[in-house]
């Protein structure tokens, strides 16, 4: 999968968590929980959402890379690759 | 079921505990002797929270040693001795001084766990103002009827949440909301708000805490009911005394004990245990503004050399998911004690404490109203996982069934089911909802104070939480109100009725979920599904917003329109039908 592929669905789990969350205007290098007003809860759901839209497993232990849009598409895309 | 009980020996543990004895503790418990460790104001001037957690520690030779420890998001460490509180919350109870804020008047906090909060907090109570510490999660709905029914005259935020939160917009509607401070500004200032860092600066390091009486109102703290508006339960300055005493005999403090307390201030256990209890022990207390993250919190407490550890089973219950192996990762040798409060903490979570740190997890049991913890498990007494504990001493906590005739009869006999009650006196029980004299008054029958859970007692004596006796929910350890969501869902111009409930959720406890009908003109879609969802965090924020809504072509209601959430939650948890038409009937 492409980077602007997964750059979507990423979109897409995050648009049905915050759906009032502009995310056309998220600076990529920066926190998601912050920009997007989203708390823990939210992010474990984020987590969730992820795997049943890509099929990919997230190790607890990884979330941390996770935290934000540029973090987000370089993990997916290296576990899409090593898969 | 066969229950296993942890057992104590005085021998295993490493320090010897504050309360060695239980029953004998308490036999011989008075709460006016206990008072008396505390100082008091020089002079007989009565007694002040701010004195008892700062004050007498820096003038003493406690002065460098270190209070607060910050931990930043981004790594960040910030370190105040006993000393710089002194100066800092000084400076701020003269910048409150300066603004013309009077005793009594409330001061807003709406940030994330930053320095200033904790000095903003300090300085108040110096000055004998009311500190209401908002939970940054808030959206703009709960924040105005906070600062609403509070009467707010200061609010200190951010620059960011003064925006994201929409305050401008809020300020027309709170005439009372004269002053807003602003953290961390860099920019010219927002009009309207002022600088809290140019304040402090020019403000004077020396303050003289004024004469306050014991029950001079020190803090609020909002709690939700099923129905009607959130409640602003009062507490007042000698509730330090049960903060100290807690601090004592559940949190076992010792002098050299570095103490985490995981909790936002937002919440009372952020403001008597993340700020008051380990400042009147003059023990270090270590801040963290980072969210949940387990390998971050392993760090901490090995890094820190955390001593004894306040957290909540909502977390504990996420680290269990990530796995006892990357808890094993660390290095615990300095934990002694850790505690969890906020709902009933599984056995299995007891017991993973074992495995994960060498240490079982002691559940204790109280609430906003309470003011500090009333149930609890002790280092020296053994655990019956699943168990609240017992009463503090000092305590005196019973088991009613509460007649409709405002009449109480008190249940002797163990394992029934019934209200948790407190008999009422001791220091931080709360003195009032602000401006809500009758549901205070509902909360007393008989000389009890009716706690709203539903709870048993076993023969030898431990409590048992069984549920909420009312239609609050409890999500991630805290009270959410069913109303204030409706009320807010409603406002969304397809909404017919909306009716909300606490879902069970494994890890969160219960997670907000909305049944919304439609009016007409209106037809389910997803995109009006997530339209009423981001509605809805926009106006309560993520921490109150439902996380899933649900149409329904009608939500049920007695004749008389009330919302049967009861019928809701049943039908959602797929109970029969029998047990359905009760619940109907006695609506």
């Amino acid at each position: 999968m492409k980077s602007e592929q997964m750059r979507e669905a990423v979109m897409k789990v995050l648009g049905r968590i915050a759906p009032e969350a502009d995310l056309a205007s998220i600076d990529p290098a920066g926190s998601l929980r912050d920009q997007l007003d989203i708390d823990s809860v939210d992010f474990l759901n984020f987590m969730i959402g992820l795997h049943s839209e890509l099929g990919v497993q997230i190790p607890e232990a990884d979330v941390a890379k996770l935290s934000s849009l540029d973090g987000c598409i370089a993990y997916l895309l290296s576990k899409s690759a090593a898969s | 079921m066969a229950l296993e009980i942890i057992e104590k020996k005085l021998a295993d543990l490493p320090v010897v505990p504050n309360m060695v004895d239980y029953e004998r503790v308490r036999a011989d418990f008075k709460w006016e002797t206990a008072g008396r460790e505390l100082e008091g104001l020089p002079g007989g001037r009565g007694l002040n929270i701010a004195h008892e957690a700062v004050d007498r520690h820096s003038r003493g030779p406690r002065h460098d040693h270190l209070a607060l420890r910050w931990l930043g998001k981004q790594g960040e460490v910030s370190d105040f001795s006993y000393g710089d509180l002194l100066e800092l919350s000084s400076r701020f109870a003269n910048v409150l001084k300066g603004l013309g804020v009077e005793k009594g008047d409330r001061i807003f906090a709406l940030c994330s766990r930053v320095p200033e909060l904790y000095i903003a907090a300090l300085g108040t109570l110096k000055n004998i103002g009311v500190f209401c510490p908002l939970f940054s999660a808030f959206g703009p709905e709960p924040i105005q009827e906070r600062l609403s029914i509070g009467e707010g005259r200061v609010l200190v935020t951010t620059e960011a949440l003064y925006k994201r939160r929409k305050i401008e917009e809020l300020r027309k509607s709170l005439p009372r909301l004269e002053h807003v401070l602003l953290i961390g500004n860099k920019g010219p200032s927002l009009p309207g708000t002022l600088s809290y860092h140019a304040l402090m600066a020019e403000a004077s390091a020396h303050f003289e805490i004024p004469p306050t009486d014991p029950e001079d109102m020190a803090l609020l703290h909002f709690t939700s009911g099923t129905t009607g508006r959130p409640k602003g339960a009062i507490h007042v300055h000698q509730a330090v005394i049960a903060h100290y005493v807690t601090g004592k005999y559940v949190l076992d403090y010792h002098p050299e004990d570095i103490f985490w307390c995981t909790s936002d201030p937002g919440w009372v256990t952020g403001t008597s245990y993340g700020i008051i209890a380990p400042l009147a022990h003059g023990i270090t207390s270590i801040v963290d503004e980072g969210e949940f993250d387990a390998e971050r919190w392993y760090r901490i407490l090995q890094n820190e050399k955390v001593t004894v550890w306040y957290t909540a089973p909502t977390a504990v219950r996420m680290m269990m998911k990530v796995g006892k192996e990357t808890a094993r990762k660390f290095d615990y040798r300095n934990l002694r004690f850790i505690a969890s409060v906020g709902e009933p903490l599984n056995p299995e979570a007891v017991f993973w404490g074992l495995e994960a740190f060498g240490l079982p997890i002691h559940d204790n049991w109280w609430q906003t109203e309470t003011g500090g913890i009333m149930i609890a498990n002790y280092p020296a007494m053994n655990i019956k996982p699943g168990s609240m504990g017992k009463p503090l001493p000092g305590i005196e906590a019973a088991i009613v069934h509460r007649h409709k005739d405002g009449t109480v009869q008190v249940v002797e006999e163990p394992n029934i089911q019934g209200d948790l009650a407190l008999r009422p006196g001791w220091p931080s029980i709360f003195r009032g909802y602000l401006r809500d004299e009758k549901r205070y008054r509902d909360c007393f029958a008989g000389g009890w104070y009716i706690t709203g859970d539903l709870a048993r007692r076993d023969p030898e004596g431990y409590f048992w939480f069984i549920g909420r006796a009312d239609d609050v929910i409890k999500s991630a350890g805290h009270l959410i109100g069913p109303f204030e969501v409706e009320s807010a869902l409603m406002e969304h111009p397809a909404v017919a009725e909306a009716g909300v409930i606490g879902k069970p959720d494994p890890v969160i406890g219960e997670m907000v979920k909305a049944f919304v009908s439609l009016k007409s003109g209106y037809g389910p879609s997803e995109s009006l599904q997530m339209e009423i969802l981001g509605f809805a965090r926009t106006r309560l924020g993520p921490a109150v917003a439902p996380r899933e809504i649900e149409f329904r072509d009608s939500v049920p209601k007695t004749r008389s329109g009330k919302i049967m959430r009861r019928l809701l939650k049943a039908r959602e948890l797929g109970l029969p039908e029998g047990d359905i038409s009760t619940l109907e009937s006695e609506e």
